[in-house]
């Protein structure tokens, strides 16, 4: 027993670890990264010295989950980790393996953002467990997703089938001391076994449909005997039931207020321990439910009291009591609690109102290559009609003032096909997309084939600065390096564009402002799919070998640099002028171009 | 229980700082809660980290008028994260001013002073750490962290003594870093 400080995403990778798992995959998403990360970071030895966990950053979502299909199938314990909207991406090999099953357990880890704090939507993984009709497990602090995790394995493997793991931010994000015990749970894989179970055929569904079905009824008793799932006796027949960090929430908030009510927590979702919420339904007249996200155990109640014939009023998201979007708070908790109760709450501090406080939106770093990208094509458009269809990563930042160039974000890789549907309706424009290099192996590919093969006139910028930026920094097929730490063959972005059949690809520095404005000119013009391949790496990858400095007699105050840029490295000086704040500048020298006279220079002293 | 909030700007180093102070916490074998920001709002945005020791915390946040200590980097983050302190509770503050970015493009400009001033006409208690001329002095201002973890451990304020963050900057940074912040570590906690 060792006790250790860990983040909520460090303990799942501990408990996965613990629990035997052999192969990790997945592919970077907030706030689920750090899971397979410390995998990495925690892989034990075999007794030949090599890694016992094979892990991947696989290039999607759908290929890390159809990698850990194929290895549950041979009887290994796998974990697929992504985020929420990456459950999207691989919901086609998911909908199918709830049928297929598996051999070895398989747990995918799947993290949702309330709030959303990092993410395009607020979707529930809750939602889509039932969808699938797999089990889920919703940990409400690290603690618990250490053992959830291992429980997680223990139902996958006694089901056969994959059971997902979805914890939320403040969860996977959270730090926790706590013990973690020695000892990994050891097996050799029996292999795969062929059988005409693992080929999916619509008389085995039918089958496996009915099986399922059955399946979670059974699971439903044996959850409402689960550790993870509790009911605690309290005063009155006004009862609380929760889920998630959203029951730390409350407990903190009963703590604050010194009560004790009837509390049913609900640690898996689905399927729903539908007899130990009877016990609660018994006992009283009143449940509110407090959950992010979807209205899961609130519906799950409903039904049934509907089903029982239970006097219960449930109260939630859909009746207004709680909010029906957004992250909870102990704080906003102790609100509904208080008109719930009818109880007043302590009155807080009341103090003079603040002064207007600076607004800081994030922004590109300073130095970002990313900003001169965006730059150059915004220059050589000038004047010309023109979209620009963002995509997901750093360089969402783009939409940004005063660079204002992202003018459609979807999902992953939609940059590029949602510029061929508007360059469908309207032929005189010209249609950019901006993606990169990991969002381009990622689902990117595929939707320039479509470029080529229906011939659209578009320019696909690809923002090339070798790494996964947003996410901190992971591997990708760009980098040539794996998860592992592995040299591994680069797969060259230039060699696959012209691979699948586009002829004019330019590759330019965005730093060299003059000749990638020429650049996207002369792209621009071309029939067709044209690509550019903007290259210069990520700051946080090397170190400035220069300073810059605004020679301040020369800068004339027009703050041209200012106004265009949006570079955090440029400050107004207390007076007209600008300087450059030294501490943040990286040096990139996009603002020399900019300066109408001249007056940012290479400082010569360094 | 101790609710400690750290709160600056993307880059200041509140991660390192909560780190710290949950690694003393720990030696002392205090159980320990910590929740920071990551992921987008990292980039230039405002940064907090929520620190919470011992026994009864669920929550990984601290919620509002539960702070024992608001230590703040940065001037307007500390009026920012004012809500969190208890009635009486202790605010830490550097007389830095990060400008917004987008105060380049306003016509207004952010003045640090203003949330000074304000600070000080509340009822709490009130410690300013010259920040500004500590990294002068230290030459980096990537030790402001340290400095302000100096003032509060020698105003008594965060469980910890400045020997215990001493003991962890000679024990887990790296040697090439400790000379530089053992320094900012001295010149804060005599700026107390
Ligand atoms: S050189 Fe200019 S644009 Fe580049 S990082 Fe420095 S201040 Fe910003
Ligand atoms: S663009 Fe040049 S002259 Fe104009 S404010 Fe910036 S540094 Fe000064």
């Amino acid at each position: 027993m060792k006790t250790r400080f860990v983040m909520g995403n460090e303990a799942i990778a501990l408990g996965a670890i613990a629990a035997g798992v052999q192969v990790v995959t997945g592919y970077p998403g907030t706030p689920s990264t750090e899971v397979l990360e410390n995998v990495v970071k925690h892989n034990p030895k075999k007794e030949d010295g090599t890694d016992a966990i094979y892990v991947e950053w696989s290039v999607n979502e759908k290929t890390a989950m159809e990698v850990g299909a194929g290895a549950a199938y041979a009887g290994a314990r796998v974990m697929v980790t992504m985020k929420q909207v990456g459950l999207n991406v691989a919901s086609d090999p998911l909908m199918s393996l709830a049928y297929v099953g598996v051999k070895g357990g398989m747990v995918i880890l799947v993290a949702d953002d309330p709030g959303p704090i990092s993410s395009q939507t607020e979707q529930d993984t809750r939602t889509f467990a039932m969808f699938s009709k797999l089990p889920v497990f919703d940990p409400a602090s690290p603690e618990e997703a250490y053992q959830m995790t291992k429980d997680a394995f223990e139902l996958s493997e006694k089901y056969r089938t994959p059971v997902l793991l979805r914890p939320t931010t403040r969860v996977c994000h959270g730090y926790a001391s706590m013990e973690i015990p020695e000892g990994r749970y050891e097996y050799t894989p029996e292999g795969f076994v062929k059988d005409p179970k693992w080929v999916i055929f619509p008389r085995l569904s039918y089958a496996a449909h009915k099986r399922i079905e059955e399946q979670n009824r059974t699971m439903t008793a044996e959850l409402s005997a689960y550790a993870g799932n509790t009911y605690k006796k309290g005063s009155g027949r006004k009862a609380i039931a929760a889920g998630g960090v959203s029951y730390a929430y409350t407990m903190e908030a009963l703590a604050l207020l010194g009560i004790d009510i009837p509390l049913l927590k609900i640690g898996t979702p689905f399927p729903f321990p539908n007899e130990l919420a009877e016990e609660l339904l018994n006992e009283a007249d009143e449940v509110l439910v407090l959950e992010e996200l979807d209205p899961v155990i609130e519906r799950a109640l409903v039904h049934l009291v509907g089903k029982k014939h239970l006097p219960v009023d449930i109260r939630g998201k859909e009746d207004g009591t709680a909010p029906s979007a957004g992250e909870n708070s102990v704080d906003g908790i102790l609100s509904i609690l208080a008109s719930y109760l009818g109880i007043d709450l302590p009155a807080g501090c009341v103090r003079e109102e603040t002064p207007a406080l600076p607004v800081r939106p994030p922004v590109l770093c300073a130095g970002c290559p990313h900003r001169a990208s965006f730059y150059a094509v915004k220059q050589a458009m000038k004047g010309r009609k023109a979209v620009f269809c963002g995509d997901i990563g750093c360089y969402t930042l783009g939409n940004a003032m005063p660079l204002d160039m992202t003018d459609t974000c979807l999902c992953m890789g939609a940059g590029i096909t949602v510029a061929q549907g508007i360059g469908r309706v309207e032929p005189d424009t010209v249609c950019f997309s901006f993606t990169g290099d990991s969002t381009f192996y990622h689902t990117g590919l595929p939707n320039l084939v479509n470029a080529v093969y229906n011939d659209a006139h578009m320019v696909a910028m690809i923002l090339d600065n070798s790494t996964t930026a947003m996410t901190g920094h992971q591997p990708n097929p760009n980098t040539g390096k794996t998860a592992m730490g592995e040299v591994a063959e680069k797969i060259d972005i230039e060699g696959a564009l012209r691979g699948i059949g586009i002829t004019h690809i330019a590759t330019v520095d965005p730093l060299d402002l003059e000749a990638a404005i020429a650049a996207v000119w002369s792209a621009a013009d071309q029939p067709g799919a044209s690509a550019i391949i903007f290259r210069s790496p990520c700051i946080a990858l090397f170190r400035p070998t220069k300073m810059y400095h605004v020679d301040s007699d020369a800068c004339i105050g027009c703050r041209k640099c200012l106004r265009e840029l949006g570079c955090p490295g440029l400050v107004k000086d207390g007076g007209k002028k600008v300087k450059i704040d030294t501490s943040l500048c990286y040096s990139c020298g996009l603002c020399t171009y900019v300066c109408p006279t001249g007056a940012i220079r290479v400082k010569e002293d360094k | 229980m101790k609710n400690i909030l750290l709160c600056g700007v993307g880059g200041q180093g509140t991660v390192l700082a909560s780190k710290i102070l949950a690694r003393s916490a720990m030696e002392r074998g205090e159980l320990v809660h910590t929740a920071e920001t990551i992921g987008m709002a990292q980039r230039g945005g405002s940064v907090v980290s929520h620190v919470r020791i011992g026994e009864g915390c669920y929550s990984p946040l601290i919620s509002r008028g539960q702070a024992d200590v608001v230590l703040a980097f940065e001037a307007a983050e500390a009026v920012r994260n004012l809500p969190y302190l208890k009635e009486g509770g202790t605010v830490i503050v550097s007389t830095t001013a990060v400008k917004p970015v987008t105060d380049a493009l306003s016509k207004t400009d952010y003045d640090g002073q203003v949330m000074l001033d304000y600070l000080a006409r509340q009822n709490v208690r009130l410690i300013v750490v010259d920040g500004d001329a500590l990294v002068e002095k230290c030459g980096s201002a990537k030790v402001l962290n340290i400095a302000l973890l100096g003032a509060a451990a020698r105003a008594d304020v965060i469980g910890m003594t400045v020997e215990d963050i001493r003991h962890i900057i000679e024990t887990t940074l790296a040697p090439k870093f400790q000379a530089m912040n053992l320094k900012a570590l001295e010149l804060g906690a005599a700026s107390v």
